[in-house]
């Protein structure tokens, strides 16, 4: 629910300028989830102990998780990844969620959600760089070395595609959101808001770290 | 208003329409067959039902991306459209 449709098509509006660079609605929804985030660990790491209360409880139960998903999915070697992935699974998620609030999602900004993809195709090529050496350069040239322009346009298409879907995903749930505020006012919007905002959100954030993973470990470790 | 900016706008709506239908196409079939396999994999090992479930949802998230490309190129095409008109 971010207002009119004409309002979600026309783009993040600019809310001001510093020297010439415009700063768009974006930029400070991505302050706003990133403040909230702050202060929430803030809060949820204050007396921690052995004997944890509910708070704890509920901070065990997410990290656990995150620390389960990724050793499941990047092997136990892999560990290291946890804390990474699982800021950038939140701050996905409540960047998605933001709609509900009535602003605008920063992810329905293809710059945020492009800027994102780089950062794991940084990711991928680093560690990959990293653990394999100039062995991983050569497997460009694999099978034979007149695929290289095909493997190298593969990769720099994966975080087009990765910013895309998320992106996409994201506009179209306000787009749709905008829509169905715009024709009934009344109790649909709230229904269809659980959808839209926080199940498709989650979901899409989870593909986001699903796939960040799965390259990273591809690119990392080609045994096993 | 002339004529030109007319049927730009004009071919512009029709172009998000047809990339719509081929964008609704695919991904329903690839996102259906996924949804099918995973019943059956359910049904043959109840018990993995978590694992099948998160697996499904990635293969269908990434099925639906060419959807979404479709979708993209659309929403691109009707904000000419805004522009024009």
């Amino acid at each position: 629910m971010i207002g009119s449709l004409e309002q979600v098509l026309e783009g993040p509006k600019t809310v001001f300028t510093v020297f010439g660079l415009p700063i768009t609605e974006s930029v400070v929804n991505t302050w706003i989830v990133m403040a909230v985030l702050v202060v929430l660990a803030l809060i949820f790491r204050r007396n921690l102990k052995l004997y944890p209360d509910k708070k704890q409880n509920i901070a065990e139960i997410i990290v656990e998780a995150l620390d389960g998903l990724v050793t499941s999915t990047m092997g136990a070697r892999n560990k290291n990844f946890m804390p990474f992935i699982g800021t950038v699974f939140l701050l996905i998620a409540f960047s998605n969620i933001l709609g509900i609030f009535g602003l605008r999602p920063p992810t329905a900004d293809f710059s945020v959600t492009f800027a994102y993809g780089v950062v794991t195709f940084c990711c991928i090529h680093f560690f990959a760089l990293k653990a394999k050496g100039w062995s991983y350069i050569k497997g460009f040239g694999q099978p034979f070395i007149f695929l290289l322009p095909i493997n190298i346009i593969g990769e720099v298409a994966k975080p087009f595609s990765l910013g895309m879907r998320l992106f996409g995903n994201l506009l179209g749930g306000s787009v749709i959101m905008a829509m169905i505020s715009g024709a009934i006012a009344l109790f649909v919007p709230a229904v269809a808001s659980i959808y839209f905002d926080l199940f498709s959100g989650f979901l899409q954030s989870f593909i986001f770290i699903m796939l960040t993973m799965v390259f990273i470990k591809i690119a990392k470790d080609d045994d096993d | 208003m002339g004529w030109n900016e007319l049927a730009v706008a004009a071919f512009a709506v029709l172009g998000a329409g047809i990339a719509m239908i081929g964008g609704g196409f695919g991904p329903a079939i690839g996102q259906g067959y996924a949804a099918g396999k995973g019943a059956e994999a359910v049904g043959r090992q109840p018990e993995a039902q978590g694992k099948i479930m998160t697996t499904m949802l990635l293969g269908q998230a990434v099925a639906e991306t060419t959807g979404i490309y479709s979708l993209v190129v659309a929403l691109l095409l009707i904000g000419i459209v805004n522009r024009i008109l």
